[in-house]
């Protein structure tokens, strides 16, 4: 008669199921699969799809590329809170831009252009990071040994900032970068 | 090994010595965990309420870490012992097997928990619940949380060992009984997430002592959340049977198809374990199919399996319910619905907010590219918050409420306050739940000391509505702490304070079911149908909320930037 005691029918599996639970169970089939299609579907006409271009690095590698970008594309320095210089560099139009996370400070601050795409690469020196755009609302996860290479286009013009969502360490709240859109 | 049987007077289950004792001791080891947990709760609640701040930043993260391993780890699966061993034992009329490697998976577990609290606590290892690679822990760290899953994996060799006992001995007839096969299903689940635990903490462990020199930091994501995320399933198996135990002992209420509901069990088992992928969906290393696939739980199976038990245990509750005349209108059966019994109220409010705020919140998150608007925001704790907080803790809490009388033999103290507790603990953390992923949609990261970046070369200021958000968490937060004490007290309280009651007979023989049981005697009802509208209409609106949710957040995506 109830769920704690062995079913009383002992064919349990030739009972019928009734109607109304069946139509449920179909809603809920045809819901999975029309959410399933959904993420498909996103993928072939949809405009945010994060990107699945990833490279294997080491640190070294990555600190290196990015540095060689900085020096050839830094246009000014800006003075941090702390009283630190922070190179400011834009992203040639359409072309790569790279992104270091570590403890704790996203480097360099970039600039970019409203409306170009950008090859955004994103690897993390030392713990995991999450790469938050803010007030954007992107959410991206930055791992030690893994070169992420996201394509990003900016919709519209401001300052953003990027938050780490990942914890790592002591001075994971102090850790936020800065994009500019022009 | 010599044991006796004894029959609770109040409610005919019959409990071997053995089982009952383990049930006990996992019981409370459950509550003090929870008690840690709390504690820990309170002073991560008043640290992220930003008016107040409590704690500085290192103890903050170290208290952080206490509370996800003393609460999502420890309190859930002691409490979980002890259902396998009731769903096990009692239920099934049978002595416990090897009672004695039961206590030494016990006192393992024990000496894990314990481990592991001394190793955040000591401050070298907060690296909160998930202890991601690179960043390193205190080898002890690990082992307290391999010495813990080697015992619950002997504590689930036990359960499987009990159930072919049973059948061997013939106990029962025919097939187990809906309840157990929920914990079947958890045993199942429990076991190869913790072998997926053991495949990752252990290298780990060597990792940590030096042996090993590197351990990939995304191949550590993948083989962690196999712990991490399939040892929630464990937790939903778990509270599902759990609810289907209370309809039946509060209502009588009998399954609408054994078949449906064990197929839905099935369900769980085939395709839980791809949820791994729910936290790597924003990550560099997988494919864009591999998360397709997996993030689904293979096409949306395991969610299919949710939402039938979301309308077969409510609608067992209405099909009892109109068996005993409250046949008025849709509702009358759920009006006059037992809503001053904890048992119940606890349960019918777990099963709610668990499939409206849990289990909605959770498919959206877990939505491949939806994720990106949530991934590591504070949206992520509101989620696990309604569904292994509001969902499993909850019908712990409500099912405790039963358990006190019939397995410890003492009456309840306070009635009153019993009452309120479910209400209390349930609603505001339900509504901590809802703001929690209120300030993840503005944006708001999980497991951060400060909102306002103190020490950051920028500045960067939340939308108010954020501090709003957090404000609101700090609150209700609060409140639910509350919740949660007062029923820590009550427990406590009643085991120590409270009447004892008569234990019933004893005997060193089991009894088996009388042929005069409702059971025997239902056969007449089988096929006694009845309609449940009332659960069609609740069924339906949880639908409308479904859909209507998921696609509002597909059109917050498609208002970001454009990523390829």
């Amino acid at each position: 008669m109830s769920a704690i005691l062995p079913p009383s029918e002992r064919l349990w599996w030739k009972q019928p199921i009734d109607k109304v639970e069946w139509a449920w169970i179909a809603i809920a089939f045809v819901w999975g699969m029309v959410m399933f299609a959904m993420m498909i579907y996103w993928h072939i006409y949809g405009k945010q799809n994060l990107s699945n271009e990833a490279y294997r690095t080491t640190p070294e590698m990555f600190a290196a590329k990015a540095e060689k970008f900085v020096a050839e594309n830094t246009i000014r320095t800006e003075k941090g809170l702390n009283g630190e210089d922070i190179p400011v560099v834009k992203v040639p139009a359409g072309g790569a831009g790279y992104l270091i996370a570590r403890l704790w400070a996203w480097y360099p601050i970039l600039e970019l252009e409203e409306g170009q795409t950008y090859r955004i690469h994103l690897s993390s020196l030392d713990y995991n990071h999450g790469f938050s755009l803010q007030p954007v609302n992107i959410n991206i996860q930055v791992i030690p040994g893994y070169e992420h290479v996201v394509k990003m286009t900016p919709t519209k013009k401001g300052t953003y900032a990027i938050v780490c969502n990942e914890y790592c360490g002591i001075g994971h709240h102090s850790m936020l970068g800065r994009i500019y859109v022009k | 090994m010599a044991t006796t049987y004894r029959t609770c007077p109040v409610s005919g289950l019959q409990f071997e010595d053995q089982a009952e004792k383990l049930m006990r001791w996992n019981a409370v080891a459950g509550v003090l965990a929870l008690l840690a947990g709390g504690i820990t709760a309170l002073l991560v609640i008043l640290t992220r309420w930003p008016a107040i701040k409590l704690l500085p930043a290192d103890q903050f993260y170290l208290i952080l870490t206490a509370h996800g391993i003393d609460m999502l780890i420890l309190w859930i699966i002691f409490f979980e012992m002890a259902v396998l061993y009731f769903a096990s034992s009692t239920l099934l009329r049978c002595r416990l097997a090897a009672p004695k490697v039961a206590w030494a998976a016990f006192w393992l577990m024990v000496v894990g928990s314990i481990m592991t609290n001394v190793a955040i606590f000591q401050g070298e290892s907060s690296v909160m619940f998930t202890s991601y690679v690179p960043m390193q822990a205190a080898p002890h760290f690990y082992l307290g949380i391999i010495l813990f899953a080697v015992g619950a994996l002997i504590g689930c060799g036990i359960f499987f060992a009990t159930l072919v006992i049973a059948k061997r001995e013939k106990t029962y007839s025919g097939s187990i009984p809906l309840v157990t096969f929920g914990a079947l299903t958890a045993a199942i689940i429990a076991t190869f997430t913790i072998l997926a635990g053991a495949g990752i903490l252990l290298p780990t462990f060597l990792w940590s002592v030096g042996i090993i020199k590197e351990i990939d930091a995304q191949l550590y994501r993948m083989v962690w959340w196999g712990l991490g995320h399939s040892s929630q399933q464990i937790n939903v198996s778990a509270h599902v049977a759990i609810w289907y135990l209370i309809a039946a002992v509060v209502f009588g209420a009998k399954p609408l198809s054994e078949k449906v509901s064990r197929f839905a069990f099935l369900l769980y088992i085939l395709f839980l374990q791809l949820a791994s992928a729910h936290h790597l969906l924003s990550d560099p290393g997988m494919s864009a199919e591999w998360k397709v696939l997996n993030t689904s739980y293979f096409m949306y199976f395991a969610v299919m399996a949710s939402m039938i038990h979301g309308f077969t245990v409510p609608g067992a509750i209405e099909a009892a319910q109109r068996r005993k005349g409250y046949t008025n209108g849709l509702f009358e059966w759920l009006r006059k619905a037992p809503w001053g019994n904890p048992v119940f109220s606890g349960m019918f409010i777990s099963l709610v907010s668990f499939g409206f705020l849990g289990g909605i919140s959770g498919v959206v998150l877990g939505t491949e590219q939806i994720n990106m608007l949530m991934h590591n925001t504070f949206y992520v704790p509101g989620h696990f918050h309604t569904t292994v907080v509001t969902g499993t803790t909850l019908a712990f809490m409500a099912v405790t409420y039963l358990l006190v009388p019939v397995l410890f033999k003492r009456e309840m103290i306070l009635p009153k306050l019993c009452q309120i507790q479910p209400y209390l603990f349930g609603i505001s953390m339900s509504i901590l739940g809802l703001v929690m992923m209120g300030a993840g949609t503005l944006g708001v990261s999980r497991r951060h000391w400060d909102m306002a970046f103190s020490g950051a070369p920028f500045q960067y200021e939340w939308p108010g509505a954020a501090y709003l958000m957090m404000g609101l968490t700090g609150i209700f937060g609060l409140i639910a702490v509350i919740g949660g004490g007062l029923w820590i007290l009550l427990v406590v309280g009643s085991l120590l304070f409270g009447k004892k009651l008569d234990g019933g007979k004893v005997s060193d023989k089991p009894t088996p079911l009388p042929a005069n049981t409702q059971a025997a005697s239902a056969v007449s009802h089988g096929h006694d149908h009845v309609p449940v509208p009332g659960t069609v209409v609740l069924a339906l609106l949880l639908f409308v909320c479904f859909v209507l949710y998921y696609f509002v957040n597909w059109k917050y995506l498609s208002e970001v930037w454009l990523l390829s």
